[in-house]
């Protein structure tokens, strides 16, 4: 396996979605490639950072609905 | 107002006091709050304006939170997808299924209305995303070696950092992005939403996050001694 192939299959490898002789190989390229190691952990750490990046805890302000936002919604809904 | 002729008052009528007693003898919190949201249901299919209002303030505010997303904070725009988004709610209300939960559906709606307005603003042709990618030679080795990353970024700070290198994906992986990790839908309602196959969605995503790495990296790379 190249380290090419290996960035290319990792979110399938991340995902489970292989078969376990696939797997394998991927731990066997892994123990001898720091290059793929760190290129994973990175990758890892950017899924995260990604599914992380909307969370403000206490921030709730944001998402308010303008008062005219929601009464114009309503008058909509009375136009129909 | 004049009152929608295509509700069916008669099945409603006599399942709202089954809905009111079934709270009443369910011990478990969750049960309580999906019969309080049937209730709710039953009101609007009634055409209860205050089961209208009660709605839109309810649940207005995660959908403008899903419209601001896709719509890289363009504050117009996401209210526009909303009030796009309630039209839809309002017209679709009688055959909403009682099988999905309220807030599911109101979310799924909210995506599709900022998907449409998205598809309508979108002149420029697509900036390809290859320029992001890890680069290889021949051999399959890396062009310019990964690096670890630091982990003294202070939190608020970085997600301000990740959103604003996610805001420059291009577009198709943005969305690609967004629906899976942010949204939350699996890959089968991502790609139905964006009219892709499942595989072509995972691979997109898989691309999206190879782009943000990519951009990440420049911030987060170790400082080399
Ligand atoms: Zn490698």
């Amino acid at each position: 396996m190249t380290c090419s192939e290996f960035t290319e299959f990792l979110d399938a490898y991340l995902a489970g979605d292989i078969s376990p002789a696939e797997r394998d190989e991927f731990k066997r390229h892994l123990a001898a490639c720091k290059q793929c190691v760190d290129y994973l952990a990175t990758y890892e750490r950017t899924v995260k950072l990604g599914k992380d990046a909307f969370e403000e805890p206490g921030c709730d302000v944001a998402d308010k609905v303008p008062e005219d936002l929601v009464k114009a919604i309503l008058a909509a809904r009375n136009r129909k | 107002m004049i009152p929608d002729p295509s509700w069916p008052p008669g099945p409603l009528r006599f399942l709202a006091p089954l809905l009111r007693a079934t709270v009443i003898f369910m011990a478990d919190g969750v049960q309580v709050a999906a019969s309080d949201e049937a209730i709710l249901v039953a009101r609007l299919r009634q055409g209860e304006a205050s089961a209208f209002e009660e709605l839109v303030r309810g649940h207005a505010p995660p959908m403008l939170a899903v419209c601001r997303r896709l719509l890289r904070n363009h504050e117009q725009d996401a209210q526009d997808a909303l009030q796009d988004a309630f039209v839809s709610v309002f017209k679709a209300i009688g055959s909403f299924e009682g099988g999905a939960r309220l807030s599911t559906w109101l979310h799924r709606i909210a995506v599709n209305a900022a998907l449409m307005k998205l598809r309508a603003k979108r002149r420029r042709p697509e900036r390809g995303i290859e320029d992001l990618l890890p680069r290889f030679g021949e051999d399959g080795h890396y062009l310019e070696p990964p690096a670890p990353w630091d982990d003294r970024v202070e939190a608020a700070e970085t997600r301000a950092i990740v959103r604003e290198a996610i805001d420059r994906l291009p577009e198709g992986y943005r969305t690609a992005l967004l629906l899976r990790d942010i949204e939350e839908l699996s890959n089968e309602q991502a790609a139905e939403v964006l009219g892709i196959t499942p595989n072509a969605l995972k691979i997109r995503v898989h691309r999206a996050h190879q782009a943000l790495r990519t951009l990440l990296d420049g911030r987060f790379r170790e400082a080399h001694q």
